[in-house]
């Protein structure tokens, strides 16, 4: 294929892909904004006003972008495994395995539509989040990067995830109980100083951790890790699940047969 | 001139170890209307998988229009449209969101995949469909969506896979029609089927695949020419007698008016006739055993009409 029709192609599985999820909007968009709301009431709100401050800010403003990252996390990721498996199971994405569309652009397609999807409730949980608290954006840089970079590395473990289910609930099981254990271990609602050491450097096996502690230091100027670190964990953590991806589409694992 | 599709030595044992294809060898000429016929389980689908890139090969070689799919696939790939057997495209999608898409895939810009999806939807009797659901569709209009899907990217080989499965007879002759037109119009067809008169009625060459080898590969013509034996329809004027032994001829009375006569390679229709005529039997009409109620469905339904 020409460059023109790798473009064409990649525009054609974005279009799907964003049509599918605005489309569904009250499955896709909607529920990250009743939760997070419901986050920021409790939490924030009402149990964080008698914590008091936490990393030397106050306990909502503390969450405020763990809770960001994980509406980014879990949307991106659900969007590229629900997507891709349902093709998998009514055996529409032979529609794209029979055509030259390079695996490249079939990955960057459905990428796409998760970091579009996760960005999307990224803006919507930011606004919902600007009603309980003022927002300040300590460096725009590191904000977007890491927005990007983590939505990019979820949506490309979805679809990791979607080439090995075998039934919807195979689609459930890692955010149930991985990706939901991880991020709340991520320190969204408390800093890794108040875990004992050993804990905290268990903690430093964990993702989200750099993620999270990435992105608050974007927005507050605080951060449990050195950002430098967190940038080059979440990118080795990217290119190691890019590699994989693209690996299976190659191979065409539980793709072809 | 390369043919439109050769296989040399196709093998594919798959994990469970099963052998389904034992080397096979084909080869397509181009603009040919081509029937790979054989039973449930024989290859048929596989050698399709292969083809199209949905089933990797154990070993053998494959040339789409002289391309190797081991060389370039995508450039291969271009030249392919496969109709699947099962309904493979997303039910939740219009009819005009899964055309676009497909051409997408192939790096048709959406302009042109208008213009194109105007022409095949009305070619295939669905313009009427183009924002319904797929889900809304009926099982004909389904594979004629598939067909459609198929020919979005205009490819010089068209492969069908037994495409007239669960189609109704008046859409299965309008799909016939359509096949010959785009065919005469210099699209390469392979068709996999389970009807001998499906293939017998389109196709000009023809191979039997059976167990994952090709058991005759010729044209249709000859392969007829070999048939042993044909079992005719007669109908009498009169009551037919009880009793239709005839010595070198097997005869059975399906009715009072009709008679189902065996042929066998090399015996004369004319004496045949002549005997029943000697016996005070006169026929007025005559056909092949095949296909008799479908010819009358049709004809029911034109006159309906």
């Amino acid at each position: 294929m020409t460059v023109y029709e790798q473009c064409v192609a990649l525009l054609t599985l974005m279009r799907k892909e964003f049509r599918r999820y605005t489309r569904i909007w009250s499955q896709t968009l909607l529920p990250s904004a009743i939760t997070m709301s419901l986050y920021f009431l409790i939490f924030g709100n009402l149990i964080g006003s008698r914590i008091g401050e936490m990393g030397g800010v106050s306990y909502m403003e503390f969450v405020v972008p763990g809770l960001i990252m994980m509406a980014i996390v879990t949307n991106s990721y659900a969007n590229v495994v629900s997507s891709f498996f349902g093709s998998k199971f009514n055996n529409s994405i032979e529609e794209l395995l029979v055509s030259p569309t390079p695996n490249h652009i079939i990955l960057l397609g459905f990428v796409s539509g998760g970091v579009s999807r996760g960005m999307l409730v990224a803006v919507i949980v930011t606004v919902v989040a600007s009603l309980f608290v003022d927002l300040n954006i300590h460096s725009y840089g590191v904000v977007v990067a890491v927005v990007a970079m983590t939505a990019i590395l979820f949506s490309l473990c979805g679809l990791i995830n979607a080439v090995f289910a075998n039934t919807f609930d195979d689609i459930n099981i890692v955010p149930t109980f991985v990706l939901t254990p991880l991020t709340y271990l991520g320190g969204v609602f408390y800093s890794l100083e108040l875990l004992p050491e050993f804990w905290a450097t268990v903690s430093q096996a964990n993702p989200l951790v750099y993620v999270v502690n990435a992105f608050r230091y974007g927005m507050l100027g605080v951060s449990d890790v050195s950002v430098g670190f967190a940038f080059i964990m979440i990118a080795a953590f990217t290119l190691v699940a890019y590699w994989y991806a693209a690996h299976l589409l190659r191979t065409g694992r539980r793709l072809r047969t | 001139m390369s043919p439109a599709l050769e296989i040399i030595g196709l093998e594919k044992t798959y994990a469970s170890g099963l052998q389904a294809l034992k080397g096979i060898d084909l080869k397509v000429e181009e603009g040919d209307f081509f029937a790979l016929l054989g039973p449930n389980g024989a290859g048929k689908s596989t050698t399709i998988g292969v083809i199209c890139s949905l089933v990797n090969k154990s070993a053998g070689t494959v040339r789409v229009k002289g391309i190797d799919i081991d060389d370039n696939f995508p450039a291969a790939k271009r030249h392919l449209g496969i109709v699947p057997q099962e309904f493979n495209f997303n039910v939740f999608e219009t009819v005009e969101d899964i055309l676009i898409h497909q051409a997408g895939y192939y790096g048709i810009p959406l302009k042109t995949a208008l213009e194109r999806i105007d022409v095949y939807l009305e070619k295939l009797g669905l313009e009427d469909k183009r924002q319904t659901r797929a889900r809304m569709l009926s099982g004909g209009m389904k594979r004629r969506l598939m067909i459609a899907r198929a020919l979005i990217h205009e490819p010089s080989v068209l492969i069908l896979d037994e495409p007239t499965a669960g189609v109704d007879i008046e859409m299965r002759r309008s799909m016939y029609d359509f096949l010959r037109e785009i065919n005469a119009s210099g699209t390469t067809i392979i068709l996999t089927t389970h009807y001998l008169e499906e293939a017998e009625s389109l196709c000009r060459n023809i191979a039997i695949i059976n167990h994952g080898t090709i058991v005759t590969n010729t044209s249709i013509k000859n392969l007829l020419r070999e048939l042993h034996r044909e079992i005719f329809i007669l109908d009498s004027r009169e009551v037919l007698p009880k009793d239709l032994s005839m010595d070198g001829f097997t005869l059975s009375r399906k009715d009072d008016y009709c008679i189902e006569a065996q042929i066998d390679q090399g015996q004369d229709l004319a004496e045949l006739m002549s005997r029943l005529h000697e016996r005070g039997v006169s026929i007025i009409s005559m056909r092949n055993r095949e296909n008799r109620l479908e010819q009358m469905f049709v004809s029911l339904l034109e006159q309906a009409s």
